[in-house]
């Protein structure tokens, strides 16, 4: 309790001492930055109602100590890296969006990182729009809201069966580790169902362009998605 | 315990009444043996234990205490793994699972009383028994080769110290040196493994001998990923590899591991290293079984099951069962059907209808990966294929890269799919 008042009053400090000053630097080209945000859309919201979906929402991401929502459940690793001291500065952003495992290990985020500075500097600029005035977030349609499949709402109602997506959740865990680890496959354990339901939909659709996925989702009916949805979803 | 499942069955109410209900679960309890430690075997033991929670008895029987898989072993020979990373242990098999791991020989399997010889003179009765050996060699298929001469001309087609030979052989060639490789005839164990093997073994020489020349000759007219390889070899190794196909008599070829010498369509060349791997059956097992038609063990698709011996269900590449590849990532696949079968038949729990899938990823250059894949499901007749991809001759370096960090982490996902 104690470690998580300071935290609180740490957060406080930095964002009430740090704001002024670094708004008026620009770190970086923000509209490059918007298109590369394409690349972390897939997890993470941003803009009017951004919620919460496989990785936590990034409004207001700077200044704030890495793993510090209550209601997002975060990788050991993560919460390993706070407890380090890790803040959601310039550098921690970039050092770890730079190399997302060197920095936190253990984190679930599957990504393999930006390498080029000016790539994570655009980035930033952009991310930077939703830490500055949080309340005046653009009016230019919100990134959060856009769903890259619109699905009827009877399937997104379907309620899988755990048994069988247990069974099918075999065939995943050949290259998706059941830890949730990253390795170069990504994490799928504990994504919200929607988010799950929506992503396999998107490659069997082929809205997505990845072959083995479009292949794999391309013969699962509905029920088995959601199957497999319910059982990812529930794994520890 | 000399009452088994079935007579325990046969034996009638009067048995079952006279004993604490403890007791006859415990008398009752099926036993599962699992002969081979790969990637069907391990993954079989696994999923049956871990899904039937302990009502099931597993042993898995091999006889390696460390296990390296096939798979990534060119990697390597190419430099770009450790050995250390491809070897695994059977630790957690046991303690995390209470599988009964019996690092030993199984020598005969009586089909009628239902039991598996050890060489270390053990019996072990079983209900189901999983049969996932992998391969065996057939004698006399590269004339003038045979298990004597694999320190001179190693096959390298069981990954360990056969590995490190043939990476010892090709780093000690002399400058400007020859390395041959007989690849197999249809069907054997990893389709692009050979020529991936070419690929990792052009790599080291381009980097250390680059004016060392590879012949290989092939009794195949084409391989797995044909274009792509030979894309691949024009890109990074141009020159370097003679490819003697079937049109060009690579079919008709003859070894001496003495002289070094190899022989293709009657041209005798001397070389510096050679790789021989020979046409392959299923593992020995097979046989003492008689589960086999020709060199494979028939299977159901549906079970993956004997069609000679209901009890008995055969995996990955000792099985013929239709249209998936022999690879790691198929006998994992079929492990998941076969296990659902058997805890079905053994326990009564839910089975559904089997899927199959599979994907094989090579590695041509420093980041420059390739894959092809394919789903499959079982009809009556075979495991047919569903549908299928390949990666596309002219792809990006970037796609490339990526597709050889996705294999790293498939390598991640299938090995703690095995051994937990």
């Amino acid at each position: 309790m104690r470690l998580a008042i300071s935290i609180i009053t740490l957060w406080a400090a930095l964002t009430g001492a740090a704001l002024g000053e670094e708004s008026a630097e620009a770190i970086g080209d923000s509209e490059r930055g918007a298109k590369m945000f394409k690349k972390c859309k897939s997890c993470h919201q941003l803009g009017d109602g951004a919620k919460h979906k496989i990785g936590p929402h990034l409004n207001g991401i700077f200044f704030r100590p890495a793993a510090t929502f209550d209601d997002f459940k975060y990788s050991k690793g993560m919460y390993a890296a706070r407890e380090a001291g890790l803040v959601w500065d310039i550098d921690g952003l970039s050092r770890f969006i730079e190399d997302p495992r060197g920095t936190v290990p253990g984190t679930k985020m599957s990504f393999h990182g930006l390498p080029k500075e000016k790539d994570r500097f655009d980035l930033l600029a952009f991310l930077r729009i939703y830490s500055d005035n949080p309340q005046n977030i653009p009016e230019a349609a919100p990134t959060a809201i856009k769903v890259e499949v619109e699905l009827s709402p009877e399937i997104l109602a379907i309620v899988g069966d755990p048994d069988y997506g247990e069974y099918l959740a075999t065939e995943c865990t050949t290259c998706h580790q059941s830890s949730g680890d990253f390795d170069g496959i990504p994490g799928i354990v504990g994504w919200p169902n929607e988010d799950f339901v929506i992503a396999m939909h998107a490659y069997k659709l082929k809205k997505r362009d990845h072959p083995v996925m479009q292949m794999m989702a391309g013969r699962l009916a509905d029920d088995e998605i959601a199957a497999l949805a319910a059982y990812f979803g529930n794994l520890n | 315990m000399t009452l088994n499942r079935r007579n325990f069955l046969g034996a009638g109410a009067a048995v079952a009444a006279s004993l604490s209900a403890p007791m006859v679960l415990g008398a009752g309890k099926p036993r599962v043996v699992v002969i081979g430690g790969g990637a069907g075997g391990a993954t079989a033991a696994r999923y049956i234990a871990k899904g039937s929670k302990g009502a099931i008895d597993v042993t898995l029987v091999e006889p390696s205490r460390t296990y390296y898989t096939c798979f990534f072993s060119n990697l390597y020979i190419g430099g770009f793994r450790e050995l250390s990373s491809i070897a695994h242990s059977y630790g957690k098999l046991a303690s995390d699972y209470g599988i009964n791991v019996v690092h030993d020989w199984a020598i005969g399997i009586d089909r009628d009383a239902k039991t598996v010889s050890l060489a270390g003179g053990a019996k072990l009765p079983y209900d189901r028994l999983v049969l996932s050996p992998g391969i065996d060699f057939v004698d006399g298929a590269v004339p003038g080769w045979d298990v004597s001469s694999q320190n001179k001309m190693p096959h390298a087609y069981k990954a360990g110290s056969q590995t490190e030979l043939l990476k010892a052989q090709v780093e000690a060639m002399p400058e400007g040196g020859t390395f041959a490789m007989v690849a197999p005839p249809n069907p054997f164990r990893c389709p692009p493994g050979p020529y991936e093997r070419v690929s990792m073994i052009a790599h080291v020489l381009k980097e250390k001998n680059p004016t060392a020349k590879i012949i290989v000759a092939d009794p195949k007219p084409k391989f797995s990923k044909m274009g792509l390889f030979q894309e691949g070899w024009a890109n990074h190794y141009d020159g370097m590899i003679d490819w003697i196909g079937q049109d060009f008599g690579g079919d008709v070829v003859e070894v001496n591991a003495d002289e070094m010498t190899v022989s293709i369509d009657g041209e005798v060349t001397k070389v510096d290293a050679c790789n021989v791997i020979p046409a392959m059956k299923a593992g020995k097992i097979c046989e003492m079984a008689s589960i086999t038609e020709g060199n494979w063990a028939p299977v159901i698709g549906h079970t993956m099951q004997s069609r000679i011996d209901e009890n008995i269900h055969v995996l990955g590449d000792a099985c013929a069962q239709g249209d998936m590849p022999k690879s790691g990532f198929s006998a994992n696949s079929q492990a998941k059907v076969a296990a659902m079968a058997i805890r079905g038949a053994l326990t009564g729990s839910k089975v559904f209808p089997a899927k199959f899938s599979n994907t094989c990823w090579s590695l041509i250059d420093t980041d420059d990966g390739v894959k092809v894949g394919a789903t499959y499901e079982a009809t009556d007749e075979k495991i047919a294929k569903v549908d299928g991809f390949i990666s596309q001759t002219g792809e990006s370096g970037d796609l490339r890269k990526q597709t050889f960090e996705e294999s790293v982490g498939w390598y991640a996902g299938i090995t703690s799919d095995m051994f937990g």
